[in-house]
């Protein structure tokens, strides 16, 4: 039984392997400089970067983040600092709720929301769909890094007569910084990777637009789009800005891990 | 702390607390609304899903769900091959997943040694981290061309006699959608039960090895039930994964309205539908329908997340909720 178990392992251990392998093998040898300064060239053409959805992406995620983040934590730090009223748990209960929601389904909010009232695609809608992914899985891992922190470190504050927003943002919130920063880290990490929701709200774009109120492209529309057409050249550069993707996205995660391991979580 | 405890000299104590009282009302107001947000969002998305729907729910009612027929031209819609494929592409992700994933987990609880441990769970637990848009190109380019010579003919020439394993073998396939989504949710299935069976007391073990038994018979026999009503919570999250993926489903299960009985064959997914088809949908029932099907699966994931959330709660005693695969 134990060997079968073993086999397990090996087997679920594979798919990972396999993936970085094939994206190596197949990427690393489109990447150049080019592939990051330069714009896509028309259809059957050789050569031609992805310097559009880079800036795209950034943009989005950007936006997203901006509003994301700060309603993330600070829901955080509610559902911490009043772990027991009843807008902290049933924010609790909905926030896991959100987080299993599918991102299509957000996608699809989105539109209905901002892209049917405004009458066409933007980046912006696309922002809002990924913060409505951002915002429930920031708060729960703010939550949780709070609740790490002794409260005998906030009893101090308050005995020597700190005020209880002081105690807080500068005793609490400070002490587990690195924590709450990885768990913001893993949030951007995941949606910088999603497609289904910006499908049809970013929509995608051949161009250069750093208005957020027009369609844009970014990364995952791109690996889309590419992967699905005829050209091979088009399968190419999927496979380089796939590579991108997924390095930078396992950066943020390997990174934002081994911050939380060496810091909180004790060996078993 | 110096800075707050130096201005006491200069103002009065009651002014200070009367500031602490302001700055404490506007801090808890500011977090409030914060947190306000997240149900906020939800009853919005729910109302805006209903509203967006609406005109598919007058038309065709329950009926939607059992009725087959996807015409955008005659404007009728029937999401039945849509539920079809959702639920048998996620059943063929569960049974592969499953024992491996669970498998993985004993091991890793209870049998690897300690150097083994953490790589192996990190590696699986990576998996969660890869984008659905790269799980659908390599599933493409490498996965089903390499299951088209491999794995596809051995199981037509094996069980081949089963109705499942007949007929032509077409690349994208319900099959294929079913592999990548178990890949896809095997890090979230492990890590969950990793956590749950973690936090079985050591006693239980020690009981079954006093007793006699092997470390097999102790894990299986005193740990894993113990545990098992968090496994199955951690495999209908899993189950709640697999429902929803869209990206690489979207790009391998072949995208037709159409209830095969074949697993080789093509099929469709709802939330693979609403992923190809709303860009493109020209007509306002078109977009109604499609809203309609989010709706549903909305709907399935909310009860089946619950439900996973509720169980693994009952065993871990709200200890494990999935955070090292998030």
């Amino acid at each position: 039984m134990v060997g079968l178990l073993v086999l397990a392992a090996v087997l679920a251990v594979l798919p990972l392997l396999l993936i970085l392998g094939t994206l190596i093998v197949k990427g690393a040898g489109s990447i150049n400089l080019g592939f990051f300064t330069r714009m896509p060239v028309p259809a059957g053409e050789t050569g031609g970067g992805v310097a559009h959805a880079i800036v795209g992406t950034l943009m989005i995620v950007g936006t997203a983040c901006m509003i994301g983040l700060p309603t993330g934590i600070g829901a955080g730090v509610f559902a911490a600092e009043w772990p027991a009223s009843k807008i902290a748990i049933a924010t609790r209960f909905i926030a896991d709720v959100l987080n299993g929601t599918p991102s299509i389904v957000v996608g699809v909010f989105a539109w209905t929301w901002i892209v049917a009232k405004q009458g066409h695609f933007s980046g912006l809608a696309g922002s809002a769909a990924l913060a409505v992914l951002m915002i429930p899985m920031v708060m729960r891992t703010t939550e949780e890094m709070i609740k790490l922190v002794p409260n005998s470190l906030r009893e101090a504050a308050l005995a020597l007569g700190y005020p209880r927003w002081r105690t807080s943002l500068q005793v609490v919130v400070r002490t587990c910084l690195p924590g709450i920063v990885t768990g913001a880290l893993l949030a951007v990490a995941r949606i910088a990777g999603e497609t289904a929701p910006l499908l049809f709200t970013a929509l995608g774009s051949q161009y250069m637009s750093t208005n957020v109120q027009q369609p844009m492209a970014a990364l995952p529309l791109v690996v889309f789009t590419y992967a699905t057409g005829p050209y091979p050249e088009w399968h190419r550069l999927a496979w380089a800005t796939a590579l991108v993707l997924i390095v930078v996205v396992l950066i943020l995660s390997i990174a934002a891990r081994i911050a939380t391991r060496s810091r909180f979580d004790a060996p078993r | 702390m110096i800075e707050g405890l130096d201005s006491t000299e200069a103002v009065s104590p009651v002014a200070r607390l009367q500031g602490a009282a302001t700055g404490d009302r506007i801090f808890r107001t500011l977090l409030t609304i914060a947190a306000l947000a997240i149900p906020t969002l939800l009853g919005f998305l729910v109302y805006e899903l209903w509203r967006g729907s609406q005109p598919a729910i007058a038309k065709f009612g329950v009926d939607f769900l059992a009725t087959s027929t996807w015409d955008p031209v005659a404007d009728k819609f029937g999401a039945l091959p849509l539920i079809f494929g959702t639920l048998l592409s996620s059943l063929i992700a569960l049974v592969i997943a499953v024992p491996l994933s669970v498998g993985v987990a004993i091991f890793l609880t209870e049998f690897a040694p300690g150097p083994v441990r953490r790589p192996v769970a990190f590696i699986v637990e990576l998996l969660a981290a890869i984008p659905s848009v790269v799980y659908g190109l390599w599933g493409i380019f490498f996965l089903i061309p390499v299951l088209r010579v491999t794995l596809f003919p051995f199981l037509q020439n094996t069980l081949g006699f089963l109705p499942l394993f007949q007929g032509t073998i077409y690349g994208n396939s319900m099959l294929a959608a079913g592999i990548i989504l178990a890949i896809m949710i095997m890090p979230y299935i492990m890590s969950v039960t990793r956590e749950v069976l973690a936090s079985v007391p050591g006693s239980q073990r020690e009981a079954a090895l006093a007793l006699g038994a092997t470390r097999w018979e102790a894990a299986w026999t005193a740990v894993v039930p113990y545990a098992r009503s968090g496994i199955v919570g951690a495999i209908i999250l899993g189950l709640g994964r697999a429902l929803g993926e869209t990206m690489a489903v979207t790009m391998l299960i072949g995208n037709r309205h159409e209830i095969a009985t074949s697993l080789f064959a093509p099929g469709y997914t709802m939330a693979a539908a609403i992923a190809n088809e709303f860009t493109e949908a020209s007509t306002d029932m078109h977009f109604a329908a499609l809203a309609y099907v989010a709706l549903v699966l909305f709907g399935v994931t909310v009860v089946v997340n619950a439900l996973a959330r509720l169980l693994i709660w009952k065993v871990s005693k709200g200890r494990a909720s999935g955070g090292a695969a998030l």
